[in-house]
């Protein structure tokens, strides 16, 4: 089950702690991946971690030419892109009242813009070749809302609806486009925190814990997979039972 | 028929799957040969690479029928 031998697959923030842990489980399952992001040297690494079948695409998601020339950059790379894992996000958190444009802007652009970039930029090629996996990587916050992260959770909600959009459309054409809502995982950014703070977390948690990258990247697994081809248009929530959505 | 027409209806016959004799000069791609908004789409690239031309949207949405999508192919290569 869930095989990707043959299948090339375009990952963005691959420098993180989850979109790395997504690059290497769809290597591991045969696929071939580009590995995007904005700092080279983790990209660069990963990609020497992982030998064979592994390409480094550098690209600043804000540069909207940029994105746009990525998907090109991949099919260069690789010959086609087959799954294309929007992973990248970026926060600027911030209390509503004091939120400026250039916040709501900066997370809209990278989050929002640059995830309906990709996916435009590797339909046409999807569509000709009657298969296609989109997984857009949205939040919890996307549904339950968080203070501060009015920006964020914004970007993350309208993942969902632009996913579910063009679920819609290119259905009958062998293509899925599904959401991954990852709740509290533990990643570099969480190992900032204090062990109060990550207390105070877990007990929101009914697992009682933080999840890992492997838990987030299993669920792209799945949806990138042949195996998943009736399921469209969803979001699943990998959040420890956080959120039951 | 012209050298164009025979390739435009090659493509609308095989990509919509229906007769030739269907694929007439006044033939909505839509109400009569049974093409959705997708393949509406799907044909006009399909014409952009056999013909190596760039059909814009705008004038994309022009082109609804078999004969409308002959006129400007010829026009345009």
């Amino acid at each position: 089950m869930f095989d990707l031998n043959g299948k090339n697959a375009l990952v963005t923030g691959a420098s993180g702690g989850i979109g790395g842990e997504i690059a290497r489980v769809l290597h591991k399952a045969g696929a071939t991946v580009a590995l995007s992001g904005t700092r080279v040297e983790p990209l660069e690494a990963l990609a020497a971690e992982l030998g064979e079948r592994a390409h480094v695409l550098p690209c600043n998601l804000s540069d909207g030419a940029a994105v746009d020339a990525l998907p090109k950059q991949a099919v260069e790379a690789m010959g086609s892109v087959d799954i294309l894992v929007n992973n990248a996000g970026i926060t600027r958190d911030q209390i509503f009242m004091r939120m400026s444009d250039e916040e709501w802007d900066s997370v809209i652009n990278v989050n929002l813009t640059s995830t309906m970039r990709l996916c435009r930029g590797v339909m046409r090629p999807m569509m000709k070749a009657r298969w296609g996996r989109i997984i857009n990587i949205s939040s919890i916050v996307g549904a339950t809302g968080n203070p501060g992260q009015v920006n964020y959770a914004a970007s993350k909600a309208g993942m969902v609806g632009l996913t579910k959009s063009i679920a819609y459309e290119v259905a009958s054409r062998g293509i899925t486009a599904n959401c991954v809502a990852p709740g509290f995982i533990a990643t570099a950014m969480t190992d900032k925190l204090t062990d109060d703070q990550k207390d105070k977390i877990n007990t929101q948690i009914p697992a009682a814990r933080m999840g890992t990258p492997e838990e987030i990247a299993a669920a792209v697994l799945y949806l990138a997979s042949p195996d998943a081809g009736y399921t469209t248009g969803a979001t699943i929530h990998v959040n420890g039972g956080m959120a039951m959505l | 028929m012209s050298d164009v027409a025979d390739r435009v209806k090659k493509i609308v016959v095989e990509h919509l799957g229906v007769e030739e004799d269907k694929v007439t000069e006044s033939a909505s791609f839509i109400d009569d040969l049974g093409a959705d908004s997708l393949d509406t789409v799907e044909l006009v690239m399909a014409f952009e690479e056999e013909f190596g031309i760039e059909i814009p949207d705008d004038a994309a949405e022009t082109i609804q029928t078999f004969g409308d999508a002959v006129k400007f192919i010829s026009d345009a290569v």
